[in-house]
């Protein structure tokens, strides 16, 4: 520090380290007519998904467009409450302001016909037997719990169906599909 | 000096938008996009301008990119500024000689928050941002400094409103209540939520996309202090040096498009840049509907928009950002090659 000059009254006081200058803004999001028609529909248990323009690749949840090509989707599909696991986390440390028992999964989910996955929780299977390509279902909250909310399904589970293989999985089906194959 | 050109524009602007900023940009990227015939992978660079605290979420413009589509990879960069400091970004990539096309956007949508706190949050963050001063009050201490030293006069500021449509006539202007004394409504901006891009392009290429290209003559960008007690607020150097290095003086100026979103600030620049009050209004008036982060590359579009109808030749765009006129952006286009 450079030495600066201060009247003496200020002389061998404890020097200031911090000042809090507490700062709150509020929002309220705007979530658009693609989340909008995703919500609405998860309130209902249903599981939306959108179909891309430029390729038919099937995108889950929607948000609005394409975002390889920048293009608006505005044809939504409803998606089975089945899938497999794309890739997968075990998480062994408590994180701030999570409330999960530890080790817990998160893994990307791949819907059924979906081209693209999503981040959410495995449970009811032990982390040592979660496996990219193993199938699993989707365990809701209660009807009287579920909202407008991207909490309404609590975690995905194991169906005990056999894998789908590990060259198939997750978002592999991209290169799939500019090979010119469906996606399964 | 390598020539750029601006040669697209889309923009859309409105109160309280219900789509999201992906939903709102690609239509405005695909409509210059289509203009100019150019897909992604033809343009050689894409740079926008946005604020996180407007959407009231960390790397936000990351999420707007799906409104261009990086596939495959892209070249991009971002400001947090308004889209004019991209565009002056992009063009220094162009006297680079690295780029011959680009896209440029940017976007604002104030709609979700309070624009009056996000605005003070720019402020200087130890003696002034926690007092929370509203944006109209700190435009009205600059105004009632000008006014009080005679540099504009009430008349004047009516004259304003009229012009730029917040007031009918002189009458119904100091009808109005005091809403940041000495500042009425009419002299205060309506906020917007909106959007702009626009595709600019090299002297060898611009031709080809554009019948009548708004070439870039002249940009400068300029920055006054910061602390509010380090500025004459009657004054803005900045503004001034950006435009005699813009070259706005170099020849006559058609039409003007300020990024003035106060009558006081139209005064203010007018005066500082040796303009005088226009026969010919501007195409659209941020104090009408000032969209944070994208008034300013509007400015730039509609600047551009007069010279393709040609209904000029030689147009200034200026852009602001900060509090009061702190940082100034001057931009010269002109329609004929010179």
């Amino acid at each position: 520090m450079t030495d600066v000059s201060v009247p003496s009254s200020l002389d061998g006081v404890e020097p200031v380290q911090s000042v809090r200058t507490p700062i709150r803004l509020e929002y309220t999001f705007t979530p658009g007519v693609a989340a909008q028609t995703y919500l609405r529909e998860f309130a209902n248990k249903k599981i939306l998904g959108v179909v891309s323009p430029v390729d038919g690749a099937v995108l889950v949840p929607p948000r609005g467009a394409d975002s390889r090509h920048g293009a608006l989707c505005d044809e939504f599909i409803e998606m089975p409450h089945t899938g497999h696991v794309g890739s997968f986390c075990v998480t062994n440390v408590p994180i701030p302001g999570r409330d999960l028992d530890l080790p817990y999964i998160s893994a990307c989910i791949f819907l059924d016909g979906a081209d693209i996955g999503f981040l959410n929780l495995v449970a009811e299977c032990p982390p040592e037997e979660c496996r990219i390509g193993m199938r699993v279902e989707a365990v809701w909250k209660p009807d009287e719990e579920i909202g407008m909310t991207a909490e309404n399904i609590l975690y995905w589970r194991p169906t005990g169906e056999p894998d789908i293989p590990f060259g198939a999985a997750g978002v592999r089906g991209w290169h799939v599909r500019e090979e010119g194959e469906a996606n399964a | 000096m390598r020539k750029v050109a601006v040669v697209a524009a889309a923009s859309r602007q409105e109160e309280k938008m219900l789509d999201n900023e992906v939903e709102m940009m690609v239509p405005l990227i695909t409509d210059v996009r289509t203009q100019t015939g150019l897909d992604q992978t033809d343009i050689c660079f894409t740079c926008s301008g946005s604020s996180d605290f407007l959407a009231g979420q960390a790397f936000s413009f990351v999420m707007t990119l799906d409104a261009v589509g990086p596939v495959p990879p892209i070249a991009e960069s971002h400001v947090e500024m308004d889209g004019a400091w991209a565009l002056y970004e992009t063009w220094v990539k162009f006297q680079m000689g690295v780029i011959d096309t680009a896209l440029v956007y940017s976007y604002g949508k104030p709609s979700p928050g309070s624009l009056q706190d996000v605005l003070s949050t720019q402020l200087d963050p130890y003696y002034v941002a926690p007092l929370w001063p509203d944006a109209h009050s700190v435009a009205a201490l600059q105004a009632r400094l000008l006014l009080e030293q005679g540099a504009i006069t009430p008349d004047e500021l009516a004259d304003c409103a009229v012009r730029t449509g917040t007031a009918e006539n002189r009458e119904d202007y100091f009808s109005q209540p005091l809403l940041s004394d000495p500042l009425r409504e009419a002299d205060c901006p309506t906020y917007a939520d909106g959007g702009v891009a626009l595709i600019l392009a090299s002297e060898e290429k611009a031709d080809e996309l554009c019948d009548r290209p708004a070439w870039i003559t002249g940009i400068d960008h300029r920055i006054d202090a910061h602390h509010f007690g380090a500025r004459d607020f009657t004054a803005v150097p900045s503004v001034r040096l950006a435009a005699q290095n813009a070259g706005v003086h170099d020849g006559p100026i058609d039409s003007t498009e300020l990024h003035a979103a106060y009558t006081t600030h139209d005064l203010l620049l007018r005066k500082e840049m040796g303009l005088g009050i226009p026969d010919t209004p501007q195409r659209s008036y941020p104090i009408q509907a000032d969209t944070l982060m994208a008034s300013g590359l509007l400015r730039i579009a509609e600047a551009a928009r007069s010279i393709w109808d040609g209904s000029a030749n030689r147009v200034l765009a200026h852009a602001t950002a900060g509090p009061i006129l702190q940082q100034n952006l001057v931009c010269v286009l002109e329609g004929k090659e010179n």
